[in-house]
């Protein structure tokens, strides 16, 4: 492989894991959420959150670099290229048990996150690799739905009172803890920005700053000053054991089979 | 096989969720082409992650496969051109309504919120209640005026 075939699997690799791994995340949160319309609307965003990562890896597939089945259910946690944001757990215990998930977290995880994706997308529109032009553009349809959904979400919070307001603006610094791993392109970054494929980090950081705090700052909120280097660089397959909880849930079913049709 | 007998039977295939719309009236068919007993088709999906999908590969696979002299049906998914909800035809929408489901409004420059006339009773009382609904490509909206839920496709 040479090394543009190389930057562009990793830059897919690392578009598909942070969707697949938060959409995972989204979907935990199913019959928790505040009441049933938010099910309905977070399970639809995960829905699609995970529709673009399979996107990503039918990409991958048309590479060469093994099925799309595969390639989201059998890789190891080190072949991960997701930032650690996304893996974080929602709170303290379990889905199934005593699942005290932090509701703040999520509105300010999945919007600082999409707003994120939407910087990238843009970036991706001008990408040398026309698939990704392509495919960018109708995500961008779609994720416009899912940031004035936060941005509801955002303003509810803000305006629910001190103890609400306090809440979203400490998850706001949690997930600003880890913010710049999603700005890394990992071990390979030069040749991905060499390649044309995307716009370079400093560019996209700007670029998400700007929206972020106009986002934030229409409610009162703001963004922290200065964000920390990430405890685990996530594109170079550093992960939490989380990742590990992660991939043994999402893919049980299907490492029993690996070969049955579903 | 003419193209003409071919959209003719693109038009039996019908949205998996919407069975009342066919998807050349959800302007989902991009090109049909047929030589020598090979069908190429190309399909726009709505929505990228949209779980139909699979569904209307096999049913268009069925039905044009099923017709004389056809040998082989390929059924690629495009994202060239998009699909936009002004895609749908006019007879499409009109069905969209008698299922009980608001025609997608115009795509606007909104920040919140988009409105759309109730498909039971026409009035523009409405208001949206969830930007997501049972279906990626919905949303719930009600009606003041009849007091009736309804969903309306999203502008996109």
């Amino acid at each position: 492989m040479n090394t543009d075939q190389k930057a562009l699997q990793e830059l897919l690799f690392q578009l598909a894991d942070d969707d697949f791994i938060l959409a995972y995340r989204g979907s935990e949160w199913l019959g928790l959420a505040p009441h049933i319309e938010e099910d309905v609307a977070f399970s639809s965003m995960s829905q699609d959150t995970m529709g673009h990562a399979v996107m990503f890896y039918e990409m991958l597939e048309e590479l060469g670099a093994g099925t799309a089945d595969d390639l989201a259910q059998l890789r190891k946690p080190q072949d991960f290229r997701n930032a650690v944001l996304v893996e974080r757990p929602n709170g303290t215990g379990h889905y199934m048990e005593q699942p005290n998930y932090d509701w703040a977290y999520a509105v300010a995880r999945t919007y600082l996150y999409e707003l994120f994706k939407w910087v990238r997308l843009e970036a991706l529109m001008s990408s040398s690799y026309q698939p990704l032009v392509q495919i960018s553009r109708k995500m961008m349809t779609e994720l416009r739905y899912h940031l004035m959904h936060w941005q509801t979400w955002t303003k509810h919070l803000a305006g629910g009172g001190q103890e609400s307001r306090d809440r979203l603006q400490a998850a706001i610094a949690q997930v600003c803890q880890d913010i710049e791993g999603l700005f890394s392109f990992g071990p390979h970054a030069d040749a991905i920005v060499a390649a044309g494929l995307i716009a370079d980090a400093s560019t996209l950081k700007a670029r998400w700053l700007e929206k972020a705090s106009d986002a934030l700052a229409k409610n009162g909120l703001a963004l922290p000053d200065a964000f920390p280097a990430p405890s685990h660089d996530g594109r170079a397959g550093e992960h939490t054991e989380q990742l590990a909880d992660v991939l043994n849930t999402l893919s049980e079913v299907y490492r029993l089979d690996p070969a049955a049709a579903w | 096989m003419t193209e003409e007998t071919l959209w003719s039977l693109l038009q039996e295939v019908k949205d998996p969720e919407i069975p009342a719309i066919s998807l050349v009236e959800m302007g989902m068919v991009n090109k049909a082409v047929v030589e020598d007993g090979i069908v190429r088709i190309e399909v726009l999906p709505t929505f990228v992650g949209c779980p139909a999908l699979e569904i209307m590969k096999r049913n268009i696979s069925e039905i044009v496969g099923a017709a004389e002299g056809v040998k082989e049906v390929h059924v690629q998914f495009v994202f060239e051109p998009a699909w936009t909800s002004d895609r749908i035809s006019e007879v499409g929408r009109e069905k969209l309504k008698t299922f009980g489901i608001a025609p997608p409004p115009d795509l606007l420059q909104i920040e919140e919120s988009f409105e759309a006339a109730c498909p039971f009773c026409g009035s523009s009382q409405t208001r949206l209640d969830n930007l997501f609904g049972p279906a990626a490509c919905r949303s719930i909206l009600y009606c003041e005026s009849c007091k009736n839920p309804f969903e309306a496709m999203k502008p996109v």
